[in-house]
């Protein structure tokens, strides 16, 4: 291990992980009061709805993230990971929450919209997979599902990739901005593949 | 031309006044509808909106695909001296220059609901003059069909077109009765001052019951055709953006529907408007489409 990563490591022993979701709290509250008061810019439902659905999938990178730090530095994030994964669903569901009742508002409009629109369809699977893992992100769920909790936590991998297929599809043409979040969701996945995780860790 | 534009001059907030409009408008509103009287029943809820809502929310992806990008950077275009290369079937082809053209037209105020193939919309108080008037100018061909539009392509200038997000130039069309039509205009100014660049400076095309892309901005050529012309999003993508493309709630986009549309400027509790067949303008243009299947010809 590099000293940088045991001088991070000894600050992350003394750092708790619950400010966390104080902190986490504070990004979407303030997009909520500057579109209220309408210093959100010309358009500030899409504004709020974008920005929230990109903090979302910013969260969700940091926190695949997290093992391979540890694999390939050493520096080791473990303990504020279930909090990262809590601010991705939080955020997610605020994204989901301004779509529905700030933006298209109209209840069978929104079923069509699921329905029929591959982007959105491909949204809300991510959000449909990411419930099971809220759900049981406590320690009380890990000691009932043993094994099965790491089994079931591996739907995270399907979930980031449909959110950045998500956000390239919702974009007019092929953009760059969704290109770069999803290249780098894909390198966290590959990094995830046997022969390269396996490899690793056996050198380590 | 017969045409009377549904909303008039005295829909305009008067220039000292558009600026804070919103403050003005509440104690306002009762005495300009005094004036009104002949004004039809569907124009009474139009309301422009604000000069800096206009200038600053666009799409214009030369100058970036933020929507606040075009006002970033489209002060690096050069609008003047700026000349239109008309050409293809026409009496009279070559370099016209604005002056030349402005010679030659009577410039109005047309206040126009602006509808985005993205489901929001604007309602834009144009100053311009009519397609018809500058295609009268130039002597169109008997076997001309189609007019092609091209926007300036200038990579020291637009910092957009470094990203291949589309083919450049941006290209558009329009059929001949179309751009012949007296609801359609060249835009050269909003609010009664010069167009700003952003919305398509110095001179862009305005086709009020078309989404937006297809009123193509800053224009440096015209040609008259005698086939369809290849548009830039329909290049793009076939199956998303039709050459038609008119504005109708009952043929949505592949990704999302086109019934209702987001009114800029509503805040963030406004409600969704219904989006109204070809914006609102059928009654003026609904001829030109008879017997067309619209969600074939899309």
């Amino acid at each position: 291990m590099t000293p940088v990563a045991q001088t991070i490591n000894g600050w992350t022993r003394k750092v708790p992980a619950w400010p966390l979701y104080i902190l986490a709290v504070i990004p979407p509250a303030l997009l909520f009061y500057k579109g209220v008061v309408g210093t959100l810019g010309i358009d500030p439902v899409k504004e709020m709805e974008h920005q929230i659905g990109l903090y979302g999938l910013q969260v969700l990178i940091a926190t695949m993230c997290v093992t391979p730090l540890r694999r390939f530095t050493g520096i080791n994030l473990i303990k504020y990971r279930r909090a990262l994964g809590l601010i991705t669903f939080f955020y997610i569901t605020c994204h989901l929450s301004v779509w529905l009742f700030l933006d298209v508002q109209i209840w069978s409009q929104i079923w069509a919209d699921i329905v029929k629109r591959p982007y959105i369809t491909i949204g809300m699977g991510a959000f449909i997979l990411m419930i099971p893992l809220a759900v049981t992100s406590n320690n009380w769920s890990i000691r009932k599902l043993r094994k099965n909790w790491t089994k079931l936590h591996k739907l995270i991998y399907p979930a980031v990739l449909l959110g950045g297929i998500h956000f390239l599809l919702l974009r007019k043409g092929i953009q760059l901005e969704p290109l770069i979040y999803l290249t780098i969701i894909v390198v966290l996945l590959v990094l995830r593949l046997p022969p390269i995780a396996q490899r690793r860790t056996a050198r380590a | 031309m017969g045409f009377k534009p549904d909303l008039t001059r005295h829909d305009v907030t008067p220039k000292g006044l558009y600026l804070n409009r919103r403050q003005i408008m509440a104690g306002a509103g009762g005495l300009a509808l005094a004036g009104l009287g002949g004004r039809r029943a569907m124009a009474q809820d139009l309301e422009p909106n604000t000069l800096e809502e206009i200038s600053g929310y666009n799409n214009y992806y030369e100058f970036g695909t933020g929507k606040d990008d075009p006002a970033k950077y489209a002060h690096m275009l050069t609008t003047s001296p700026w000349s239109i290369e008309v050409g293809g079937m026409v009496d009279k082809p070559g370099d016209y220059s604005m002056e030349d053209i402005l010679s030659g037209v009577d410039i109005e105020e047309r206040i126009y609901r602006f509808r985005c193939v993205e489901a929001w919309s604007m309602v834009i108080p144009w100053n311009g003059f009519e397609l018809n008037q500058l295609l009268e100018q130039v002597g169109v061909q008997s076997g001309a069909k189609y007019v092609a539009f091209e926007t300036a392509y200038r990579p020291d200038e637009m910092p957009g077109v470094k990203f291949p997000v589309v083919e450049w130039p941006y290209v558009e069309g329009l059929r001949l009765d179309e751009a012949m039509h007296p609801l359609t205009i060249m835009a050269t100014g909003i609010y009664g001052e010069p167009i700003p660049n952003q919305n398509g400076a110095p001179i862009r095309l305005v086709v009020p019951w078309k989404y937006g892309f297809k009123s193509i901005k800053s224009i440096v050529k015209i040609t008259l055709v005698d086939e369809e012309p290849p548009t830039t999003w329909n290049k793009a993508n076939a199956r998303e953006y039709g050459f038609y493309s008119n504005v109708n709630p009952t043929v949505d986009h592949p990704r999302w529907s086109q019934a209702t549309e987001r009114v800029i400027g509503g805040g963030i509790f406004a409600a969704r408007k219904d989006t109204l067949m070809f914006n609102g303008y059928e009654d003026q243009v609904a001829s030109l489409y008879e017997g067309m299947d619209l969600s074939e010809n899309y």
